[in-house]
């Protein structure tokens, strides 16, 4: 692969937010003590009367957030994807979901790219812990231009959202002025044996697996689905019609995340192959992002094998088997 | 209705709230009795007497909002609400069934009035707060006035939200504590010592004013002089009886999530008439 431009989502999604203030006053941003590392730091000084710092007070942050939407304001909460997911998910679940508040949760530090901080600090559960809470929205960018748009879009969209963004940088693979549509998934290359579906930094690596199983005369499409929930369910059944076998990628848990979501889809409708690339192990450990994605298997090898194995379901179950391709 | 500071009349308004609580809870066969009579005095005073607050989805005066932290005693809620004008009466009688606007818990997305869902405790003063930061940006004189139970009290959340309001200086806040001396397993110092709380809201900020929470006179009082309290937000720490005003209810454990049946439903309302 060409040589590529590594973007911090993080900075994209303080800038973003920084830009989102001066034009709507009604943009407010908290954080628990974390903004320097989630970049609301950004808005929090050329906005300070409207940054509200709550301590280390994940749960008091989000209820909150909760009152500051239920009074008129756009609020922005953000901290690291653990905490968010895991010690506030009452006051998600309460406070923002069951009375669709028009909450907007911006967690950084998602997945396993967390790095030297080991496994406390490591979200791998966080997908599915918001996936599975009553009207949110749950997208997880693939890049820094993605982060970007994402966060525009959601300011404008009434009810609440989680964004998780990274501590990495990850490569830059869209365009700047990429525009975003919530549950809308991109087809970022064609392919007619396989589908790579990835979210977040498995979207590069889905790219170069892909032109690696192209010199094994495999065919795969790369869709970069950003939206988690709602699924973009269309696209899903029509890769699962036009290729007949499915891998899914992610920084995350097998158990729950979007590989859980495309097999719910795809085994309800239309059963092809789905084999899953994320975190098997029960907890990661600290090192660098580049060795732990190695160890714990979330790599461009792994996606590669995990293609040749639902490739080699798909002729093992189906021998011969015609495909009704889906209309519309 | 219109408002009113005549302790005559809100005892009178009170009384029927009581009612309406008793007979809803009894139609429902479910439901938290105990909690709901300890808090009808003051959430008839605050509805009745203090907010500003109108049914008419249109109302653009400034509007002081109410979060019943508390969430089980929702029934109070909805008979206030429901006196207000905030639906018909008659949804009372369907509280906790299939396809009621009245759910168990304070639901707002099917509930006119109902500002924000709450039942898993120890979340309302948060969200309190946040509503009070938005109206101070707004710069209005818009207040936030929220309930808790003592026993919510034990929950980690209520003390970030403590600080919160006394960092953020939210005198548009105002929270009550239900003292009633009892939660579910049994008596508050037996199960999780709280005291001695209002030094404990004092120490974190707050100015505290404690009171006798079935005093009209003193309710209001309180209200006023938190209504003057500037730079910090008011704890009213109200010393409540649960069950009040149905003798064989009060101070009774076993009435927090227990329904009158028919006989007991007959008895309490002979009481409260006589009263
Ligand atoms: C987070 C949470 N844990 C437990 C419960 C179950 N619960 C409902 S009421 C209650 C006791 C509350 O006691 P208190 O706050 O004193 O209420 P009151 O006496 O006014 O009814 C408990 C434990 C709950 N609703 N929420
Ligand atoms: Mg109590």
């Amino acid at each position: 692969m060409t040589e590529v431009k590594m973007k911090s989502l993080r900075d994209a999604y303080g800038q973003a937010l920084a830009e989102l203030g001066a034009e709507n006053e009604n943009i407010v941003v908290l954080d628990s003590d974390l903004s320097g590392s989630t970049r609301t730091s950004v808005f929090a000084a050329r906005f300070p009367e409207r940054f509200f710092n709550m301590g280390v007070a994940e749960q008091d942050m989000i209820s909150t957030a909760a009152g500051l939407a239920a009074a008129g304001k756009i609020p922005f909460a953000s901290t690291f994807a653990v905490f968010a997911s895991g010690r506030a998910w009452d006051q998600v679940r309460q406070s923002v979901c069951m009375g669709r508040m028009n909450v907007k949760i911006v967690a950084s530090h998602g997945g396993i790219t967390v790095g030297e901080d080991g496994p406390t600090h490591q979200a791998l559960e966080d997908i599915a812990l918001m996936r599975v809470m009553p009207n949110i929205s749950v997208i997880v960018p693939a890049d820094a231009h993605e982060t970007a748009a994402a966060v525009r879009a959601v300011a404008g969209i009434d009810g609440p959202f989680y964004i998780r963004t990274a501590r990495d940088k990850f490569p830059v693979l869209l365009p700047e002025d990429f525009s975003f549509t919530p549950g809308k998934g991109t087809l970022l290359r064609e392919g007619s044996d396989v589908a790579i579906v990835a979210c977040g930094i498995m979207v590069s690596k889905a790219l170069e697996a892909a032109e690696l199983l192209s010199a094994e005369g495999i065919s795969a499409a790369v869709v970069n689905m950003s939206t988690i929930k709602p699924l973009d369910e269309e696209l899903t059944l029509s890769l699962a019609a036009s290729a007949g076998a499915i891998v899914t990628a992610e920084e995350h848990s097998v158990i729950g995340g979007l590989g859980s979501a495309v097999a719910e889809v795809i085994s309800e409708n239309d059963p092809v192959p789905v084999v899953r690339v994320g975190m098997r192990a029960a907890v990661g450990s600290s090192g660098k992002p580049d060795e732990l994605l190695n160890k714990f298997g979330m790599t461009t090898e792994m996606v590669v094998s995990a293609a040749r194995k639902a490739t080699g379901m798909k002729k093992e179950k189906a021998p011969g088997r015609s495909r009704t391709v889906l209309s519309g | 209705m219109q408002k009113t500071r005549d302790i005559g009349k809100l005892k009178e308004i009170a009384k029927n709230l009581r009612k309406d609580i008793l007979r809803m809870l009894h139609t429902a066969g479910s439901g938290h009795t105990g909690g709901s009579l300890s808090a009808i005095d003051i959430l008839a005073t605050l509805y009745f007497s203090r907010m500003r607050h109108s049914p008419d989805p249109s109302f653009s005066g400034p509007r002081d909002r109410f979060i019943l932290s508390k969430g089980h005693g929702a029934p109070a809620l909805y008979a206030v609400l429901a006196e207000s004008g905030y639906f018909d009466k008659k949804h009372l009688m369907t509280l906790r069934k299939m396809n009621s606007i009245l759910s168990g818990h304070p639901y707002s997305p099917s509930t006119p009035g109902v500002e924000v869902c709450t039942g898993s405790l120890g979340q309302g003063l948060s969200i309190a707060n946040g509503m009070a930061m938005a109206l101070k940006l707004n710069k209005t004189d818009e207040k936030v006035f929220c309930m808790m139970g003592d026993g919510e009290t034990q929950e980690g959340q209520v003390w970030e939200a403590a600080m919160t309001a006394a960092h953020y200086k939210l005198d548009n806040v105002t929270a009550f504590l239900d003292n009633n001396g009892l939660q579910i397993d049994g008596v508050v110092k037996d199960i999780m010592g709280i005291e001695p709380i209002g030094d404990k809201w004092r120490a974190f900020g707050w100015e505290v004013f404690e009171i006798d929470g079935h005093d009209f006179g003193q309710i209001l009082d309180a209200l006023d002089k938190a209504d003057r309290t500037k730079g910090k937000p008011s704890l009213i720490w109200a010393h409540t009886v649960k069950g009040k005003g149905v003798s064989f209810m009060e101070n009774k454990v076993g009435y927090h999530g227990k329904a009158p049946d028919k006989d007991e439903l007959d008895r309490a309302m002979a009481e409260l008439d006589a009263a």
